[in-house]
């Protein structure tokens, strides 16, 4: 046997001593270490994992043997130069304390306090409670995995009507407002007092959009040498127009340029 | 002007189709907001209608459920293990810290980062939070009155929808076990002995 005339390989060095043997309860492959390490999430988790190795109760929390298992474990991990999480020491420190706190003889007058393992089960507890839920989640059907979502598609031949904004009489009034501005820059040139009749204001409107067959911004009807008065005509026969359903007002955009449109059948 | 009157059957058809071609779950709301603005459909017919879709499918490959978000139809989960041979790829599985982080969410909500580490001891990485975040599953509710601000997680609808449930409730119970046992045991000074 080959392997047996070899010098045997120390599995790491603890407090500088060559560790030759498992440790005893904790037989863990070198090898498999680095990949275990992984599998923990954390202090906690592997102070679960040493409690259930003995198939004891979170609540017999046998502290002396746990710590004892603990360090050397954690003290292994150094040894091997794995990168250990700050988290794992401070553990360390944590069960040291509960150990030697377990240790002290019981004062008298301390008696009310608390089992020093107390707030470390509690945690422990606490811990195996989500650990045990997240393992539930994962087990929960879930899109991607085992839940697949149906659906049906449109008609791609469907024509979709494109929705207009609703024009409001607030943006009517908005940009009569513009136009009123601009009018009045020119009311000085108005000279004429023949009265504007809205009814011929309407036909000429019609006859603008008739012979442009097509849409027409709103401003464009306006005729500012006529000033304001000329300006309120020439609305009021829009809006009469729109009221006898011959013309529409129509906003491509909200917010955006009003246009006058013929209504066609 | 919700006026028009549809049959049953019409009716049935128009909350069928819609939920089929629409990409998210439907609500009732929804429904009634989009294809059913002017139709007179009262709540209880709605709900009538969808229950009589949901007993139609239960004979098909698919089924009419209700999820956080509203209704949707999916595949009959008992095909699952058939379906999933139409994709290549395999379903993303998730590291134990991000099902624990986002267990701890789901269940302790609204809940700070710290309050996270402290149960999980150790610290929660950005990446999963970034990713819980970016998938939807979990949201900033506010932050808590503390040094600091934290801000406070809680799950979404996306999250209920991705497990298929209609609301937290439907979540796995947390077993409260123990807890009696381990109030005797802080309160029996001899049990002190026991560790070796």
């Amino acid at each position: 046997m080959e392997s047996a005339l070899q010098q045997k390989l120390p599995l790491g060095f603890l407090h500088g001593q060559a560790v030759l043997e498992k440790p005893e309860d904790l037989y863990i492959p070198p090898d498999a270490l680095e990949v275990i390490l992984d599998t923990f999430e954390g202090p906690l988790d592997l102070l679960l994992y040493l409690i259930k190795r003995h198939k004891l109760d979170i609540l017999e929390l046998p502290i002396l043997k746990i710590t004892e298992q603990y360090v050397t474990y954690v003290e292994m991990m150094k040894e091997l130069k794995l990168e250990l999480a700050a988290e794992y020491l401070v553990m360390a420190a944590l069960l040291a304390q509960i150990k030697s706190r377990l240790l002290l003889p019981v004062h008298e007058e301390l008696q009310e306090e608390e089992d020093p393992r107390a707030e470390l089960i509690r945690r422990l507890q606490d811990y195996e409670k989500f650990k045990n839920a997240a393992q539930s989640l994962d087990e929960m059907p879930r899109l991607e995995r085992d839940i697949f979502v149906a659906q049906a598609y449109m008609d791609p031949s469907y024509e979709w009507a494109p929705a207009l904004p609703e024009t409001t009489l607030k943006e009517l009034m908005l940009a009569l407002g513009d136009v009123m501005a601009r009018a009045k820059t020119f009311e000085h040139h108005h000279i004429s007092k023949e009265a504007l009749s809205t009814r011929e204001r309407m036909s000429l409107i019609l006859e603008k959009l008739g012979e442009a067959n097509s849409t027409l911004p709103f401003i464009e009807f306006f005729e500012y040498e006529e000033g304001r008065s000329g300006v309120v005509v020439t609305f009021i026969a829009m809006l009469e127009l729109v009221k006898e359903s011959l013309i529409s007002v129509i906003q491509a955009t909200v917010g955006g340029v009003l246009y006058l449109t013929l209504k066609s059948e | 002007m919700p006026g028009r009157r549809v049959s049953d059957e019409q009716l049935q058809e128009l909350i069928e189709a819609a939920i089929f071609v629409s990409e998210k779950p439907l609500t009732k709301q929804v429904l009634k907001d989009t294809v059913l603005a002017d139709i007179a459909v009262s709540n209880e017919r709605l709900t009538r209608a969808l229950d009589d879709l949901q007993q139609h499918y239960l004979t098909r490959g698919i089924r009419l459920v209700e999820v956080g978000s509203g209704y949707r139809f999916q595949a009959c989960s008992s095909l699952s293990p058939w379906l999933s041979k139409l994709w290549q790829e395999r379903a993303p599985k998730f590291s134990r810290a991000m099902l624990e982080t986002l267990a701890l969410i789901a269940y302790r909500q609204p809940i700070t980062r710290g309050e996270i580490e402290q149960v999980r001891g150790v610290a929660v990485s950005s990446q999963i939070m970034k990713s819980l975040i970016e998938r939807e599953w979990i949201k900033v509710v506010g932050h808590k009155e503390v040094p600091g601000k934290p801000a406070l997680y809680a799950t979404t609808k996306q999250f209920l929808d991705y497990f298929s449930i209609e609301g937290l409730d439907a979540l796995p119970k947390l077993p409260d076990r123990q807890l009696e046992k381990l109030t005797n045991l802080i309160q029996d000074p001899s049990v002190r002995e026991l560790s070796e």
